[in-house]
């Protein structure tokens, strides 16, 4: 069974002439078939987190472990984490002129599955994974994120999702932005991929409103660049009807 | 109406633009257009024209002391039925008739040919295959005058693809008749230490379709000057081009549209991809709309793809505008260097670092490649910008 572990994960980042420190300390165990929530305010360093495990260069790494499955993660490039089974569903995908959505994901499926989808049944897989995504077929010709709305760049990231089968995938507030429908058509997504009981899901998210569609089994409370409290679904609760103030400096919400 | 922007090249590369401030088409030059190389003063690098250009690599083209092999230079041309071929001296009346040497370089060239080559498609005739001029130089120093005349309503597709070692001043002109259509793919494809400086005058008749697509992946230096003249109204020009500059290469391209009639249409699109030290591109794009050009529509764009440190583009848009009774005219520039988001995206895809960046630097060809309409060209263009890429990886 795919286990994620992070152990007392340390990561710094330059920004203005300055070493700061973003992540102090993260420990976290994500089991295939799990999900885990983490929430937190703005700044508290769960897009870092995010970011670090996928590899992005921005971020340094000074103190802590990752393993997946034993393996050090810390020591792969972004694309041998990427075929290991780490999945990043990003908040701001990027625009690839000239790049079309059907090469893209043959591409990025060949390299996962180590080799080329058989044409037939691959082209009725994306089709068939588009339409439940409510995508139109149009769609895999267009170039990656080029134009796309909020809407349709998460969707892309979750056809993403369910077509590379990662073992761990990590959902970077992919709920932001979207309108009550779209959020459920990307939860009817993520939900779809759970439900195959072969991913650990780690959600991270701002708000609570993503909860009601895909449950957690585990929320994390993040402030301050670690995990300030962890417990079941009904702490989500209590955050819904408390906020975060609690978990900030001060009691004052940044 | 212009825009020009620099994507944040980061610290340690000194990948730039400039847009010229006052600098205009007209007084850009040093010396009047001229076919005697005696009425351009032998260039010292500071003139407009030669600022960006590594004079003293061009072997001699611009001082007078290259001299013509007799040999080490052969031209093949494979020309479809009904295709005639022919060699002219100076006084031939198309020598010349598309435009005017307008550098020393040039104008050596037009003075020191013996023979200039005519290639003649007659009016009304449609070539369903291209016309091949192969250029392989083998060591040679050369002078030439190509000439590709289509008569009225005639089309056909040209391909000039130049390969080997040459140091080569070459002029080529176009001349379109009324309602002709005419393509022309000129590729360089050098050998490492190759010298090439050419202009290519095309005069566009009436109601006639012009493209220019300008390869240019080799050479020492390549420095290539196509301009675009009218003969009559309702003419188009859509002048295409791709570069990929690789370490210590200088590849200029220096475009000049003279809307000097009403109602006609140009489109200038140049992209060029960068690797390696010192690797130089120099991307000019002039066009000049004279009073007398009412309804003229034109647009000229720039890109360059800067994927390493140590490489330098110089990407100067420059738009004069005589008269405000025009359908449109604009001009972009744009060099960026590659996209680290851009690879992260792709990377944390599973995709190795290295087909990532193919997948982007055919991505950023691809739709300028799509424009040429020659599926064999297009092919292996494609294949050659990969090359290029496996090239910068290994």
């Amino acid at each position: 069974m795919a286990t994620l572990e992070i152990r007392d994960l340390h990561v710094t980042v330059e920004a203005d002439n300055a070493t700061k420190e973003i992540l102090k300390g993260v420990d976290l165990t994500v089991k295939q078939g799990e999900t885990h929530a983490i929430m937190g305010p703005n700044g508290s360093g769960k897009s870092t987190l995010a970011y670090s495990l996928a590899g992005h260069p921005k971020y340094t790494i000074t103190e802590g472990t990752v393993l997946l499955d034993g393996e050090d993660v810390l020591e792969m490039t972004v694309d041998e984490r990427a075929r290991a089974g780490l999945f990043l569903a990003m908040q701001y995908p990027v625009e690839i002129p000239g790049v079309s959505v059907s090469n893209f994901l043959r591409s990025s499926a060949t390299a996962i599955r180590g080799e080329a989808p058989k044409l037939r049944t691959w082209v009725k897989e994306v089709k068939e994974t588009m339409e439940q995504l409510h995508m139109d077929p149009s769609f895999a010709e267009r170039n990656v994120n080029e134009g796309f709305s909020g809407g349709e760049k998460k969707r892309h990231e979750i056809l993403q999702l369910e077509l590379l089968k990662p073992k761990i995938a990590i959902l970077d507030e992919t709920d932001s932005g979207l309108d009550v429908d779209a959020l459920r058509i990307v939860s009817e997504g993520v939900n779809r991929v759970r439900e195959t009981g072969a991913v650990g899901t780690l959600l991270i998210t701002h708000y609570t409103r993503i909860l009601r569609y895909i449950k957690p089994d585990h929320v994390h409370v993040f402030a301050d660049g670690r995990i300030a409290e962890s417990g079941g679904p009904e702490l989500a609760d209590k955050l819904e009807n408390e906020g975060y103030e609690a978990y900030v400096k001060g009691g004052a919400s940044a | 109406m212009a825009e020009a922007q620099t994507i944040p090249v980061g610290s340690t590369t000194s990948g730039q633009i400039a847009v010229a401030a006052e600098s205009t088409v007209a007084t850009r030059m040093s010396a009047p257009p001229s076919f005697d190389v005696a009425d351009f003063p032998v260039p010292h690098g500071r003139e407009e024209e030669w600022r960006f250009t590594p004079l003293e690599r061009l072997r001699g083209l611009h001082d007078g002391s290259a001299v013509a092999t007799g040999d080490g230079m052969k031209v093949e041309i494979e020309a479809p039925e009904g295709v005639t071929v022919e060699t002219v001296g100076r006084e031939d009346a198309r020598v010349g008739r598309a435009g005017t040497p307008v550098d020393r370089v040039a104008a050596q060239a037009y003075s020191a040919f013996e023979k200039a080559t005519v290639v003649t498609v007659p009016k009304e005739t449609v070539l369903t295959e291209p016309i091949r001029i192969a250029v392989h130089g083998e060591g040679g120093t050369a002078f030439g005058q190509q000439i590709i005349e289509l008569g009225a309503f005639a089309e056909a597709v040209v391909v000039i693809d130049h390969t080997g070692d040459a140091v080569l001043a070459g002029n080529v002109d176009y001349l379109l008749g009324d309602g002709a259509k005419l393509t022309v793919v000129s590729v360089q494809d050098w050998d490492d230490k190759a010298v090439h400086v050419a202009q290519h005058n095309a005069l566009v008749g009436r109601d006639a379709s012009f493209k220019s697509v300008v390869v240019t992946f080799g050479g020492d230096v390549v420095r290539l000057h196509p301009r675009v003249t009218y003969a009559g109204t309702g003419g188009e020009a859509e002048l295409y081009g791709l570069y990929f500059t690789d370490a210590g290469q200088h590849q200029e391209h220096r475009l000049l549209v003279t809307h000097n009639t009403p109602h006609c249409k140009s489109n200038v699109a140049y992209k060029g991809a960068l690797q390696g030290d010192a690797a130089h591109a120099v991307w000019i794009g002039d066009v000049l709309i004279e009073a007398k050009a009412e309804g003229t529509d034109t647009y000229e764009m720039n890109r360059n793809l800067v994927l390493t440190d140590g490489a330098r583009v110089d990407s100067v848009p420059n738009l004069e505008i005589e008269t405000g009774e025009i359908v449109g005219a604009g001009h972009a520039s744009a060099t960026g260097r590659f996209d680290d988001e851009q690879l992260f995206y792709l990377m944390a895809r599973g995709i190795p670092e290295y087909e990532a960046r193919r997948l982007v630097v055919r991505g950023f060809f691809a739709e300028l490649v799509q424009q040429i309409g020659v599926a064999d060209i297009e092919e292996r263009l494609l294949s050659k910008i990969e090359e290029e890429l496996e090239a910068s990886v290994a």
